[in-house]
C-alpha cells in the first residue's frame, strides 16, 4: 500500500524491508504454496464450495480481528473480544427466540451492546489510565460472566431463530458470500478511516509514540477510546454473525476466541508494540488461520494440532517480523551513527 | 535516574506502600472470613478451610514466580497450558510404566525447557513477552492435546495422590499449602534480600539504565522465565496428584486467576514495583522503525529522554 511506495524508492539493500511490509502478499503466497501441496493430498481443498466455507468461517475471526487491529495499532490489546462476542451473541439470539425483537432491531441491539461494551473498555482504559491488559482482562471475566448470569443453563436451539436468519451466513451475492463481503466493507471502511481521515493518522500517531503525539497536541485518550469503541462495535458485528453460522447459541458462545484474532493480527503484520500495521492484514491473517484449520481436517491431521500450529505460527510470525526489522536497523545504522 | 538501582530510597517507599496495601488485602480477607462465617456454619470448620486452601493452591504456587516475572515488566500467559503439559506428559509417562520417581524429574526439566524457550525469544530474540507467551500458551497446549489427547490417565498410585490429596499427618494443613509456603519464603527472601531481587526491580524499572548499571539483563530475564515454567509445571504436577487424574486440558483457565492474584498483591502490570512505574515502563519498551512514514525515525523525545534505553532491549545483552 503506501509502505509499498516508500519501500520501492531505496531499492536494493531494503529489500528485506519491502518483503516485511507486504506481510499482506507473503501470507497469499504461503497460502497459494501450501494450498497446492494440500490439494495434493485431499483434491477437495480446492472446490468452490470449500473455499467459501473457509471464508465464511473466517470472516467471523477477520472482522473482529480488524477490531482488535485498531486497538493494537494504538499500543493497546483488547483480551475481552471474546466476551463481547459471546454476549452479543446470546442476546441476540435470546430476544429472537423470545420473539422480543425483530430481526432488524435484534442485529442493531447487537451492535449497540457491542458498542456499548466497547466504551466501557475504552472508559476504564483512557479514562481511568487503567493498564489495557489488566483492565481487558477484567472485563472478558465481568463480560462473560454477565452472558452466564443472563444465560445460565439456558440454550438457544436453532429452531428459536426465525426462518432465514441463519440462511444470511450461506447466502451470497454473485456467488460471494455476504460474510465475505461483510468483511471486505469493513476492511474497505476501516481502511479508509486509517489512511485518510485526521482520526485514523491520530491513532498511528499516538501507538508509534504517544509523547510525541502529547506534543502535538492529538488528543490520545479520546483516540485510545475511540479505538476500544471500535473494536467493540465490531465484536457486536461479529457476535451477529456468530449466531447467523452457529444457531445454537449458549452461555459460553465463542470461549476461548481472542487467542484466534489476537494471532490473526499478529499474523497479519500487525506490530504488537503499537504503531503499524494495516486491517487487510489482520483480515488475511484470519484467513490464514482458517486455512491452516481447513487443511488439518482435509489431511487427516487431529484437530488436536491445530492449537500447537497456531502457536508456533504465532511464533513464527513476530520472530520473523522481529529478523526483518533487526536487518533494516543494521542497514539504517551502518550507514548513520546512532 | 542514576544509582536508582542501589539506592535503597525508591525500594523502601515500595516496600512501605506494599505493606499498606498488603494490610488493606488482610482486612479485606478477615472480613471475608467473618462474613463466610455469619453467613454459614459450616464455613469456618477445618475441613472446609482445608479442602479450600487445597484448592487454591496450584493458583497460588504459580502466581509466585508470576509476581517476579510481572515485577521484570514482562508478563508468561503460557503458565496454564505448561500445567497442562506437565500433567499430560505425566500421564503419558505413567500409562506408559515410567515410575513416577523418574516422570516428575523429566516434567520439571520440560517446565523449564518451555520456560527457556519464552526466556530466549523474550530477552534474546527482543519480542513482546505478551505475544510469545500467548503463542506458548497455545503451543504448550498443543503439545497436551497431541500427547495425551481426549483421555485421562487416573490409576496413579496413592503415594502420589496422596502429595496433592493428604494433609500433613495430624493436621488439617493440606501438603501444597506446604509447597506454597515454602516457594513463598523461598522467593520472598530472594526479590527482597538478595542482588537477585535487586536486579528484577531495577530491570522492571527502567531495563536500559539497569543493563548500563552491569545488570545482565538477558541472563536474569532467561531466567525467571525458566523459573515460571519450571514451578507452573510443579503446579500441573500437584494438581493432577489432587484431582488423581492426568488431562489435557488441565489447568485451562488458571493463568487469568494467576495474573489476577498477583495484580491484587500490589505488583504493577509495567513493572518495577507498585508506584510509578507506569510512566516508567510504557516508553522504555523497545520501540522502532517499522512504517517510518507512521513515526519520525529518531523522533527527539522531548518528555523525557527515552532514547537511550530503546536500543539495548533490541540487543537484549
Amino acid at each position: 500500500m503506501a509502505e509499498a511506495a516508500v519501500g520501492a524508492r531505496p531499492a536494493r539493500r531494503n529489500w528485506l524491508m519491502a518483503i516485511g511490509r507486504q506481510r499482506e502478499l507473503t501470507l497469499v503466497a504461503i497460502m497459494f504454496v501450501a494450498g497446492a501441496g494440500v490439494s495434493m493430498i485431499a483434491p477437495q481443498f480446492l472446490s468452490v464450495s470449500n473455499f467459501s466455507q473457509v471464508a465464511v468461517l473466517a470472516s467471523i475471526t477477520a472482522v473482529a480481528a480488524i477490531g482488535e487491529a485498531i486497538v493494537i495499532i494504538t499500543r493497546g490489546i483488547d483480551l475481552s473480544v471474546e466476551a463481547m462476542i459471546g454476549l452479543v451473541a446470546y442476546a441476540v439470539a435470546r430476544s429472537l427466540e423470545l420473539h422480543a425483537l425483530d430481526p432488524v432491531a435484534a442485529v442493531a441491539m447487537g451492535l449497540g451492546i457491542g458498542l456499548v461494551l466497547g466504551m466501557v473498555n475504552g472508559f476504564v482504559v483512557a479514562v481511568l489510565k487503567v493498564p489495557a491488559i489488566v483492565a481487558t482482562l477484567g472485563t472478558l471475566s465481568i463480560f462473560r460472566g454477565i452472558d452466564y448470569v443472563i444465560a445460565g443453563p439456558h440454550q438457544v436451539p436453532l429452531a428459536g431463530l426465525p426462518a432465514g436468519f441463519s440462511d444470511v451466513s450461506i447466502a451470497d451475492v454473485f456467488g460471494i458470500p455476504i460474510f465475505v463481503l461483510v468483511t471486505v466493507v469493513v476492511v474497505v471502511v476501516g481502511m479508509v478511516l486509517l489512511r485518510s481521515t485526521r482520526f485514523g493518522r491520530q491513532v498511528y500517531a499516538v501507538g508509534s509514540n504517544p509523547e510525541a503525539a502529547a506534543i502535538l497536541g492529538i488528543p490520545s485518550r479520546l483516540v485510545v477510546f475511540v479505538a476500544f469503541s471500535l473494536c467493540g462495535l465490531l465484536a457486536g458485528v461479529a457476535g451477529v454473525m456468530w449466531v447467523m453460522e452457529f444457531g445454537t447459541i449458549n452461555g459460553t458462545a465463542a470461549t476461548g476466541m481472542t487467542l484466534a484474532i489476537v494471532a490473526a493480527v499478529v499474523v497479519g503484520g500487525v506490530n504488537t508494540l503499537g504503531g503499524s500495521g494495516t486491517l487487510a492484514g489482520a483480515a488475511i491473517g484470519a484467513l490464514f488461520l482458517g486455512f491452516i484449520a481447513n487443511a488439518l481436517i482435509l489431511v487427516g491431521l487431529s484437530q488436536f494440532w491445530l492449537q500447537a500450529i497456531y502457536g508456533v505460527v504465532i511464533l513464527v510470525a513476530i520472530g520473523s517480523d522481529q529478523i526483518i526489522r533487526r536487518n533494516v536497523q543494521r542497514a539504517n545504522t551502518r550507514s548513520g551513527a546512532r | 535516574m542514576t544509582g536508582s538501582t542501589r539506592s535503597g530510597t525508591g525500594l523502601g517507599r515500595w516496600t512501605r506502600a506494599l505493606a499498606r496495601w498488603e494490610t488493606v488485602l488482610l482486612l479485606a480477607l478477615l472480613g471475608l472470613i467473618v462474613l463466610g462465617n455469619s453467613l454459614s456454619p459450616f464455613f469456618l470448620t477445618p475441613g472446609n478451610f482445608s479442602n479450600l486452601v487445597a484448592a487454591l493452591m496450584e493458583v497460588a504456587i504459580m502466581a509466585l514466580p508470576l509476581t517476579l516475572v510481572i515485577i521484570l515488566g514482562e508478563i508468561d500467559l503460557s503458565v496454564e497450558s505448561m500445567a497442562g503439559l506437565a500433567s499430560a506428559a505425566l500421564g503419558f509417562m505413567w500409562a506408559a510404566g515410567v515410575p513416577l520417581q523418574v516422570a516428575i524429574p523429566i516434567v520439571l526439566v520440560m517446565g523449564a525447557v518451555g520456560g527457556l524457550l519464552n526466556g530466549t525469544l523474550v530477552a534474546r530474540g527482543g519480542l513482546p513477552s505478551l505475544v510469545v507467551t500467548l503463542g506458548t500458551l497455545a503451543l504448550f497446549r498443543g503439545m497436551a492435546l497431541i500427547i495425551l489427547g481426549p483421555r485421562g490417565v487416573s490409576n496413579f498410585p496413592p503415594a502420589f495422590t496422596e502429595l496433592g490429596f493428604g494433609h500433613v499427618p495430624g493436621t488439617v494443613i493440606p501438603w501444597p499449602f506446604v509447597v506454597f509456603l515454602a516457594l513463598a519464603v523461598v522467593l520472598g527472601i530472594v526479590l527482597h534480600k538478595t542482588w537477585i531481587g535487586r536486579q528484577t526491580y531495577a530491570i522492571g524499572r527502567n531495563a536500559g539504565t539497569a543493563r548500563y548499571s552491569g545488570v545482565r539483563v538477558a541472563r536474569l530475564r532467561i531466567s525467571l522465565f525458566v523459573l515460571s515454567g519450571t514451578i507452573a509445571a510443579l503446579a500441573g504436577v500437584i494438581l493432577t496428584s489432587r484431582l488423581s487424574s492426568a488431562r489435557a486440558d488441565a489447568g485451562q483457565g488458571m493463568t487469568i486467576t494467576a495474573v489476577t492474584v498477583v495484580l491484587l498483591g500490589g505488583a504493577n502490570i509495567f513493572g518495577g514495583s507498585g508506584g510509578g512505574g507506569d510512566a516508567e515502563r510504557a516508553p522504555s519498551r523497545q520501540r522502532d522503525g517499522r512504517g517510518p512514514e507512521h513515526r519520525p525515525r529518531a523522533a527527539p523525545d522531548p518528555v523525557r529522554s527515552h532514547s537511550i534505553h530503546c536500543s539495548p532491549d533490541q540487543d537484549g545483552r
